[in-house]
């Protein structure tokens, strides 16, 4: 490493890479438009932007949009909101940690899609199914993420802030929660994530909107266009997400040693 | 010096139950440690000396025996006793100067108050450069700096360190020795420091206890008389050469036990 010269890797800023990784795919996505095999699956970006206007002019792309992201939202906040007394009081009381630990493994080793039916027997069909089943997926995801995180909380910190004049309710409120916070932002990354790819699960049986619905419903029509569309479309939903909830975490959890991946 | 008792330990004993059985940590330490006293605690691993100080500290409860800090009996904590850790234990999502400002706080006190002590404390430790920095922008000798200056704001009586300066070089520790003995001049506590390093014990205490493991008792305490300031030339005088040899044996002994 000594006095070695600046490799071309360096040298190339993380934006040039990303354009770099950018161009290279939409490359490789032309070669896959022309090849004979594939052609077919992989429309070039100019049948897109048709495929665009198609779905625009059909008045289904926003409307399949905010459906989607109703549900997402709905079953995220619900899974969120839920998750987090669970989890603190699994990792407070042992009875509550032994009984409910086992069910949340189980469960979710399950694949959604496999329970769906069942929900929708149960409750019928629209938006209440889809909310359940996100819901379901992402209070498992964040409330495991949750309990690891208040369980890792420094004992030594607990100690520290006692001999400090710290009573229950301040430990609680200054050390336990701030010392969380990182593992509650992971788990809102996790569970967004469970929550965009529960989606197609979700809205299998009987949505009447929704991107997963609708790449559903353009299969049955053989409209790949519009599919492939859509799909690019539900990564680039993902992805913003993902980059929002990651840009919150610099700015929440700064001040940590050792930064999560 | 005033012969006030400011900590008496009485009889205290602690038992754990551990699968193995009971395993006794404590078994009946008596001591009375007078006001502005540098206690400084050697003994080898396992025998007791950290179980006695969150005892102390109030962080543990005694099987039988009690402490009594001004003649009251201790149970739980209590800001009249102030706590260094080894792992420094700072909050590391709060910025140096909030660290010092914790206890404070918690007090009820206003912050522009609360600022200001904290600042008073923070020059001492020499860490003004620092206020706003995480604790993660710090070097381990820093951090304990912090935590030192931390547990002087909220002003106990009673300052108990757990091997503070054990996880740091040779170096920095020397010097956060020298800080502590200038600090200790200036606002005299009463101080129980436990330590590995027998120089450290001399260096800083007024006495030095020798625990021995198994059950964890007190074997002897020393009387340190080597005037204050305490420079580290001193470590080259033959008083202090003495004394290193005669604490060394004892605690030597106990470490033979401890492999046996």
């Amino acid at each position: 490493m000594l006095n070695k010269k600046k490799s071309f890797i360096d040298k190339i800023p993380n934006w040039g890479w990303l354009c770099i990784s950018l161009a290279t795919a939409i490359l490789l996505w032309y070669f896959l438009s022309v090849n004979e095999r594939t052609a077919r699956v992989f429309p070039f970006i100019d049948k897109m932007v048709v495929a665009f206007k198609t779905v625009t002019e059909r008045e289904i792309l926003w409307a399949d949009i905010k459906s989607s992201m109703i549900s997402v939202l709905l079953g995220f906040l619900f899974g969120f909101l839920s998750s987090v007394p669970v989890a603190f009081l699994m990792a407070w009381y042992r009875p509550v940690r032994y009984i409910l630990e086992p069910w949340i493994q189980f469960i979710r080793n399950i694949p959604p899609l496999a329970y769906v039916p069942l929900v929708v027997i149960a409750v019928g069909v629209g938006r209440v199914p889809q909310v359940i089943v996100i819901w379901i997926a992402t209070f498992l995801t964040m409330t495991i993420t949750i309990y690891q995180g208040v369980r890792n909380v420094d004992e030594t910190l607990i100690k520290a802030a006692r001999v400090l004049g710290a009573k229950d309710s301040d430990l609680f409120i200054k050390v336990i929660f701030p010392a969380t916070t990182p593992f509650i932002l992971t788990a809102v990354r996790l569970g967004s994530s469970v929550a965009l790819t529960t989606l197609i699960a979700a809205e299998s049986t009987g949505a009447f909107a929704g991107l997963g619905m609708r790449i559903r419903s353009f299969n049955n029509s053989y409209e790949v266009e519009p599919m492939l569309l859509y799909i690019i479309l539900i990564g680039i939903i993902g992805i913003t997400i993902e980059k929002i909830i990651k840009f919150l975490e610099k700015k929440l959890t700064g001040w940590q040693e050792t930064r999560e991946v | 010096m005033e012969r006030n008792v400011k900590v008496k330990i009485d009889h205290v004993e602690k038992i754990y139950d551990g699968r193995q059985g009971k395993m006794i940590a404590l078994n009946g330490v008596d001591l009375d440690i007078y006001e502005n006293e540098f206690i400084c605690v050697v003994g080898p691993s396992g025998c007791g000396k950290s179980t006695l100080l969150n005892i102390i500290a109030g962080l543990l409860e005694p099987t039988s025996g009690a402490v009594y800090v001004d003649g009251k009996k201790v149970e739980g904590t209590g800001t009249e006793r102030g706590v260094v850790f080894q792992q420094y234990a700072l909050f590391p999502w709060l910025t140096v100067k909030k660290n010092v400002m914790f206890g404070l706080k918690l007090k009820g006190m206003p912050e522009a108050e609360a600022e200001e002590i904290a600042m008073k404390y923070i020059k001492m430790v020499q860490l003004e450069d620092f206020v706003d920095a995480y604790p993660k922008e710090l070097s381990g000798g820093m951090k304990q700096r912090v935590a030192i200056a931390r547990a002087y704001a909220v002003q106990p009586e009673v300052l108990l360190m757990d091997e503070p300066f054990g996880a740091l070089d040779a170096q920095t520790r020397t010097q956060l020795q020298a800080e502590l003995i200038q600090t200790w001049q200036e606002e005299k506590k009463t101080c129980f420091f436990i330590t590995h390093d027998v120089e450290e014990a001399i260096i800083l205490g007024t006495k030095v206890i020798v625990m021995s493991a198994r059950p964890g008792r007190i074997k002897t305490i020393i009387d340190i008389n080597l005037p204050y300031p305490r420079t580290q030339d001193l470590k080259m005088t033959k008083e202090f050469l003495d004394l290193k040899a005669q604490i060394w044996g004892e605690v030597y002994q106990e470490y033979l036990e401890v492999r046996k």
